[in-house]
């Protein structure tokens, strides 16, 4: 039906604060990357001095280098990890829902959550090696979030723990969906069940392949809460990645239009990952 | 080996594996809570995998309404109201305008109609550091920095993405028959959406408030940039708690505090998983 005047003027207010405050205020950001802001935001045009500064901070490497690590793992580990859960739990096992409720709960926890608890659990002195100790194993050393070379990996950890789940539920959801015929047929002719997996079925799920990298490519750029949490960027700047840097840059250390550069060049990662897929989703839906 | 002992065997692996990973999921937790419920020396000296040998709720007290926030002793305690202050108005407005939205981008056709929805979409995923600096300007403005009400705003206008998105897509798999029939009995606006499509909304009305509860309620990075101690969420409390605690470091403590914030979303997700599950698929397969 033709919209009249009432579902116009209705979702006017919904459309205006998304118009301003997302799409005004990410243009607002990125005009505050050209100017000469510090502690305050002016309008004062600057040129790229903004962007030219962060590419020779060392800070912004650490940040980017830190963030490479931590997403490739990340994404690679928890889909690994999801898709294997999933797969294992398909094999009509008892207690399924009980199972699945465990690898998803994390999910449920606030990211401060679940840095406090790890924390203290990768702490030597109290945590794992901590425990290990006293079970006798003396020579275990498991110090990585008080090392600089390592805490990164801590973060992985962590953030991998939180959402494995999540990705299990979604090649669950996909396992499900595979056509029952094409594997009754496999299996007929005599096909072992790893072959069933690895020939048949798990080609079908790249579209969750697809939908598993997305989200996880952007929660990995967007990480900041669990960060802050588990080792606060820390030892020294070791666990930066952007959006510490950006938080610092722009309230901690007063260079706001050097922050906002960098938030600028996190939503432009965003926005290569999401805005394909988002693109064809959409294309898909108009047309299915 | 016979087939069949084959099989048997690879069946006990596959629940062997399946119990261990399942230990290591439950792990955390289980520690969280032991030893919020162990004094101090016991931590020290023993291993965090222990029963408490001395059990104690002392550390739970200390978390809840003693231990020292920012300037005053006032525990969690506070900030576990300020969180709820917020979550409530939140999770029920941005519903609502969810809802609203929904209707009106499936039964209407305007203008524009498919621009605002990705507009909306791709709102989603944006990271938020982006709108930090104007939306501080803002609240400055609108009188709102430092307040609860302040972040009832912030949220709701970044929830309005998420909760469009879960009504548009169940109201786009609507039978429209429904509606055209209603509107041949002369429903108008209201009538339609208030008597054919809410009173069968109940299934996505709960995946919303759950999936905005859940958010809302983890929420870090708006909490920590535009609120001060009157109004700091939870989740910013606990992180004071824990990372501001000089001298002896309270691992009991922040285990306790750790998992009050944890106790409202790990209830609804136990009491709601099947609905919790649905909002994640949602959020992530679109279409």
């Amino acid at each position: 039906m033709k919209a009249g005047w009432l579902p116009k003027l209705l979702i006017t207010p919904s459309a205006f604060l998304v118009l301003v405050c997302v799409y005004g205020y990410i243009m607002f950001t990125v005009y505050l990357s050209f100017t000469s802001s510090t502690i305050l935001p002016t309008l004062e045009w600057n040129g790229t001095a903004a962007y030219t500064r962060l590419f020779g901070l060392e800070n912004w490497s650490v940040a980017l280098g830190n963030l490479w690590i931590f997403a490739s793992l990340y994404i690679l580990i928890a889909m690994g990890l999801g898709l294997t859960l999933a797969v294992l739990i398909d094999q009509k096992v008892r207690a399924e829902s009980a199972l699945r409720s465990i690898f998803l709960y994390p999910m449920a926890l606030s990211f401060i959550v679940t840095g406090t608890a790890w924390k203290w659990l990768l702490d030597p002195g109290v945590g794992i090696e901590h425990t290990l100790k006293t079970m006798g194993f003396e020579n275990i050393p498991f110090d990585w979030i008080k090392n600089s070379e390592m805490a990164i990996y801590c973060v992985v950890i962590a953030a991998v723990w939180q959402t494995a789940g999540f990705v299990m539920a979604m090649f669950l959801a996909g396992l499900r969906g595979v056509d029952g015929e094409q594997i009754n047929a496999a299996r007929l002719d005599g096909a072992k069940t790893w072959q069933i997996y690895h020939r048949i079925i798990i080609p079908q799920l790249g579209p969750v392949f697809i939908s598993a990298f997305v989200i996880l490519a952007h929660m990995a750029i967007k990480s900041y809460d669990l960060v802050i949490a588990l080792t606060n960027g820390g030892p020294g700047r070791s666990t930066w990645l952007p959006s510490v840097f950006m938080y610092q840059y722009t309230f901690t250390r007063n260079e706001m239009a050097v922050g906002a550069a960098s938030s600028v060049l996190m939503l432009l990662g965003i926005g290569v990952v999401v805005l394909p897929y988002l693109y064809s989703e959409l294309r898909k839906g108009n047309h299915g | 080996m016979d087939k069949t002992l084959m099989s048997r065997v690879a069946r006990v692996v596959l629940y062997l594996i399946l119990i261990i990973m399942a230990i290591g999921f439950i792990m955390p937790v289980y520690v969280m809570i032991v030893n919020s419920l162990k004094p101090l020396d016991e931590i020290r000296s023993g291993d965090l995998m222990a029963l408490p040998i001395a059990w104690t709720v002392e550390p739970w007290l200390q978390a809840w309404s003693k231990s020292q926030i920012g300037v005053q002793a006032t525990g969690l305690k506070p900030y576990f109201i300020n969180s709820f202050l917020l979550v409530i108005p939140a999770v029920v407005l941005s519903t609502l305008i969810g809802a609203l939205n929904g209707y009106i981008l499936t039964q209407f056709k305007f203008k524009f109609a498919d621009t605002l929805f990705a507009a909306m979409l791709f709102s989603v995923f944006i990271p938020f550091q982006i709108v930090l600096i104007p939306m501080a300007k803002t609240l400055g403005y609108l009188g709102l920095a430092g307040t609860v009400k302040g972040l009832i705003f912030v949220n709701v206008v970044y929830g309005i993405g998420f909760t469009t998105l879960f009504f548009r897509n169940y109201y786009a798999a609507f039978p429209n028959e429904l509606v055209r029939s209603a509107r041949m009995d002369g429903a108008g606006f209201f009538g339609v959406l208030h008597k054919i499509l809410l009173p069968n909304s109940a299934p996505i009305i709960v995946v919303t408030v759950i999936w905005q509860f859940t958010n809302i309620w983890n929420e870090f990075l708006f909490g920590a940039s535009f609120s001060d101690y009157t109004s700091f969420p939870l989740t910013v409390a606990l992180n004071n708690l824990v990372s501001s605690s000089t001298g002896v470091k309270e691992y009991n403590v922040h285990f306790a505090g750790a998992f009050i914030a944890a106790i409202p979303t790990l209830v609804v997700y136990l009491v709601s998983g099947k609905y919790f599950v649905r909002g994640l698929m949602a959020g992530s397969v679109k279409g």
